[in-house]
């Protein structure tokens, strides 16, 4: 037996102890780019709500640049080199590719995001995350954000590495667990992000210098969001992955259908990434064709995976709960989950918001006609608040409150406040979402200073519904800044000071015993589809998705009249 | 048969859980489906936009 490795007393896992090591440095770091990142959101939140207008107009657009590449690029991209880490070399038992390159790819990453602070904050790069030319940056700024990507594809492909070591080794059989064929496609995903990050951001560093000339800026447009849309496409794999993964180790539940999410996965590879042409649908120089059928018929395909994981994910904790018992009515297996487990409400929450608000919005505003209704308004902003930070971020928190224990082996301090912490903020970043997309249904723009121009001769006057909202947002946002803020300090103050586990086992067990065979048979003896419960939500999201989107052709029906 | 029973000896691993337990082959299907129809297609249509005099 390699010495290198440590059995973990409560979940059986056999743990490299170097891969360890570089999953804490990583998961460590992210939490730090978190607690940066959404300090900087709070203040573009303060600034955005009407009544209180808290920084002056350069020193916004410095903040709202530092608040998205924290937040957006470098909290998620380390929390997820620390999961494709896990999901390889944990859950197939095997050694981490070269920890030692691991390492250099964890400097380059920490290099780069601090580096990329320092230059926004001299105040000469506020272009906000796009960086859309021909507004400049700071050459630095291109370069800080090209040093943490190549560490980040050092990362993916030692994740590529680690599973052939696996297959190499025979440390499993058959296929790989479905949590690390979703972090299979994550890492897929990210190699594409990467390399058309690179295509776009090198020739952009050599325009900052003076060695390029011109870059398009169409051209800049297109290739950039290939990166930047298909980036959150790497979140969404990964956190569909951890809510498997969740059902598996707080239920004990077995997938549905392995064949059907892996194909559902496949789907994901195959056209996820084209939706990126949503963010281009009125820019000129581009067809009908191209739109259409990247946004529609391919992002419908990708779209159906996401529905298909959304009724996987409760059906197989239905289904275990079921098997285990609670077999009342329609929802005896929910009512009775663990609600005062953040690992679980954190997870469900995540599941729900991601769905009913990310998904049905992100699927009506996609569609070219009635995208122009949204088109550059706080809608947009809106939208991928409850995918990018309902969705992963809080899939990624209920994670953690995992991790800590089985990775640091410590004990969660201010458990009463960890009980709280995924429901003030969930609940704050659905108040952000649903405000910021009433406000944007209004015409409310994004990425404004100020909506109302005073003092630049060309006022315009919103309905006081738009300022409302606003200001609603600005509530909403002190209140996920409240949540956001305890995540950080209860995981910070448990890896400082929470008891030391050792041998010892927590509770409530951090990993359930899988429902067996025998066990869900006899749920099918007892007759009838075993999920109805899940039917019935998924209903309720159909429904829900049929009326929104037709709601959306009737004001635009009533946009321009025809006369 | 769920994909994580070893097969008997005799019989055939079905195509499609071949081609989804390789995946430097789903890496390739990855990266080529978005590079052809957003990058390449993309591409293709802004540079033949005629240039304006
Ligand atoms: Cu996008």
């Amino acid at each position: 037996m390699n010495t290198n490795f440590r059995v973990c007393p409560e979940t059986g896992f056999h743990v490299h102890k170097p891969a360890e090591l570089l999953m804490k440095a990583n998961a460590v770091a992210a939490v730090v780019f978190l607690l940066v990142g959404g300090t900087f959101g709070l203040l573009v939140g303060l600034t955005r709500w009407p009544a209180v207008h808290l920084l002056p107009a350069d020193q916004f657009y410095l903040v709202l640049t530092a608040h998205g590449l924290n937040v957006l690029i470098f909290w998620i991209i380390f929390f997820e080199i620390a999961l494709l880490y896990f999901c390889s070399a944990v859950l197939l038992k095997c050694r981490l590719a070269t920890p030692k390159l691991g390492w250099v790819a964890f400097a380059l990453m920490l290099i780069g995001a601090l580096l990329n602070n320092y230059i926004v904050m001299q105040g000469n790069s506020s272009v906000m995350m796009t960086s859309y030319t021909p507004m400049g940056a700071d050459p630095l700024f291109y370069l800080s954000l090209i040093l943490f990507a190549v560490g980040a594809l050092i990362g993916t492909f030692i994740f590529f590495g680690t599973l052939a070591i696996a297959k190499a080794e025979n440390t499993y059989e058959g296929s790989v667990p479905l949590v690390t064929f979703g972090a299979t496609v994550a890492a897929i995903i990210a190699v594409f992000t990467i390399v058309s990050g690179a295509i776009i951001l090198i020739p952009t560093f050599l325009w900052s210098v003076g060695l390029v000339a011109h870059i398009d800026p169409l051209m800049y447009r297109m290739i950039w969001w290939a990166f930047g849309h298909s980036s959150q496409q790497i979140n969404v794999s990964a956190h569909i992955s951890i809510w498997y993964f969740i059902a598996a180790v707080v239920f004990g539940a077995k997938p549905l259908s392995e064949k059907v999410s892996r194909t559902a996965f496949l789907m994901y590879i195959l056209f996820l990434q084209l939706a990126s042409v949503h963010h281009l649908l009125v820019d000129p120089g581009l067809s009908s064709n191209y739109k259409m059928f990247n946004t529609s018929y391919a992002m419908y395909l990708a779209v159906m995976a996401s529905m298909v994981h959304g009724l996987t994910v409760p059906g197989a904790i239905e289904a275990a709960q079921r098997a285990r018992g609670f077999n009342k009515g329609l929802f005896e297996w929910l009512t009775k989950a663990p609600w005062g487990n953040p690992v679980f409400s954190g997870m469900f929450i995540s599941l729900v918001g991601f769905g009913f608000l990310g998904g049905i919005t992100g699927v009506v505003m996609g569609v070219e006609q009635i995208n122009i209704l949204i088109h550059n308004t706080v809608y947009v902003p809106g939208h991928f608040h409850a995918t990018v930070v309902i969705g992963t971020t809080l899939a990624f928190m209920a994670l953690t409150y995992w991790l800590v224990p089985v990775l640091f082996r410590r004990d969660l301090v201010m458990k009463g406040l960890a009980k709280w912490q995924p429901y003030i903020f969930g609940l704050g970043m659905t108040g952000v979402s649903l405000f910021l997309m009433g406000a944007g249904t209004l015409g409310v723009p994004r990425r404004h200073w100020d909506i109302g121009f005073a003092g630049t001769g060309m006022t315009h006057d919103f309905p006081a519904a738009a300022y409302t909202m606003m200001a609603l947002n600005g509530m909403s946002v002190v209140l996920a800044v409240v949540g956001g803020a305890a995540f950080c300090i209860i995981i910070v103050a448990s890896l400082l000071f929470g008891r030391k586990l050792g041998e010892e086992k927590s509770s409530p067990a951090l990993a359930a015993e899988m429902v067996t065979d025998d066990e869900y048979k006899t749920l099918h003896a007892s007759g009838g589809i075993t999920v109805p419960g899940t039917l019935c939500l998924t209903f309720i999201f159909f429904a829900s998705f049929a009326a929104y989107y037709f709601i959306n052709w009737k004001y635009l029906s009533q946009t321009w009249g025809i006369s | 048969m769920s994909p994580h029973d070893v097969p008997p000896e005799n019989e055939e691993i079905p195509f499609m859980q071949r081609l989804l337990d390789n995946p430097f082959i789903l890496l390739f299907l990855g990266v080529a489906s978005p590079a052809v129809l957003y990058l390449i297609w993309g591409i293709m249509e802004i540079v033949s936009i005629p240039l304006g005099k």
